[in-house]
């Protein structure tokens, strides 16, 4: 989330309503980096395509992580690629998401026990909002991966969590 | 050229001692050739006008493991021109933790495709190829530790603060 986030008092139908905006802002134009790194981004490519037409849900490539809300890790994460990964999504601007695509990027894949060289989940090194599971996943797959991802900032609020409140108060009386 | 006529042709220039075995089962046959000799054996047959091996097609490196204490480097030749194919090998000691690593000359004078061969090779098995120009690892990080394709390689716990083991 942005500068706004748990910023605002709970209650009061202005916020609800700002909640609303934004969330339908930000999920109507999920702009991706333009990135692959296996097998997987042959498929992430095809749904960019004509053929699946990932644009008609706003999603469009950008060629620059200053420019992307959203990174796809389409394929497997090797250690040397996992510090490239890290610097590329720490300069993304935030609200960030990541979707990772395939089985090796969720958990190693193939390479789970001799791939001395895969990292097992790139939820190692960065942290996902949306798996998606296959090798390589569809282009239904990833849509998919795309509407999970579009239902969850649905979701999102700019209103601190209760939660925390409580948390807080507890740390305060303590 | 024939397998025999080069094997001849070798030990013509260079005398009997320069084939150490004569590996005949299998697909291809090898001549296993003296470690130290390996980098003129290859300028020879690149410079004969009867063998012209112009090109070498692969370098690939051997472990046989802590047990035989060998390890082995095989250079598979092919001549363009003369549709013909060679494979050779050189076996020398493999080391014990602590020693430094076993070395064989390098063949980058003879070919320049050698160069990024033996980087892999230097790479995954730690056999360091000397007279190379630019001896580093190319496909993992300059950081790594240990060589992968050696077998007794074992794998670190963590790599820059990331698990390695799943």
């Amino acid at each position: 989330m942005g500068l706004l986030d748990n910023k605002f008092e709970h209650g009061g139908i202005v916020i609800a309503k700002v909640d609303d905006l934004l969330n339908w802002a930000r999920l109507s134009s999920l702009w991706p980096m333009g990135f692959g790194i296996a097998c997987c981004a042959i498929e992430m490519m095809s749904t960019y395509a004509s053929g699946y037409d990932l644009d008609r849900f706003g999603v469009f490539p950008r060629p620059s992580p200053r420019q992307s809300d959203v990174i796809i890790i389409a394929g497997t994460v090797t250690f040397k690629m996992a510090d490239r990964i890290k610097r590329l999504y720490e300069q993304m601007p935030e609200p960030r998401y990541v979707i990772s695509m395939g089985s090796c990027s969720n958990c190693g894949g193939p390479y789970w026990q001799h791939g001395y060289h895969v990292v097992k989940g790139v939820d190692r090194v960065i942290p996902v909002d949306v798996y998606v599971p296959g090798c390589p996943p569809r282009p239904e797959a990833l849509i998919g991966g795309f509407l999970k991802l579009q239902e969850k900032i649905r979701n999102e609020s700019l209103v601190e969590p209760k939660a925390i409140d409580k948390f807080m108060n507890q740390k305060l009386l303590a | 050229m024939t397998f025999a006529e080069i094997k001849n042709l070798l030990v013509e220039k260079f005398g009997s001692e320069v084939i150490v075995k004569e590996i005949i089962e299998g697909l291809q046959p090898q001549l296993q050739i003296k470690t130290e000799l390996i980098a003129k054996v290859c300028k020879e047959l690149l410079e004969n006008p009867s063998t012209y091996f112009d090109f070498l097609s692969c370098i690939t490196g051997v472990d046989n493991g802590p047990q035989a204490a060998t390890m082995q480097v095989v250079y598979n030749l092919y001549s363009i021109p003369y549709n013909h194919h060679i494979a050779l090998k050189v076996e020398f000691a493999r080391n014990k933790e602590g020693e430094p690593l076993p070395t064989v000359p390098s063949v980058t004078s003879v070919w320049k495709t050698a160069d990024w061969h033996e980087r892999e090779t230097y790479d995954f098995f730690g056999i360091v190829f000397e007279g190379h120009p630019d001896l580093r690892r190319i496909l993992l990080p300059a950081d790594w530790q240990g060589y992968p394709l050696r077998k007794d390689y074992k794998e670190q716990d963590y790599y820059h603060g990331i698990k390695v083991e799943y």
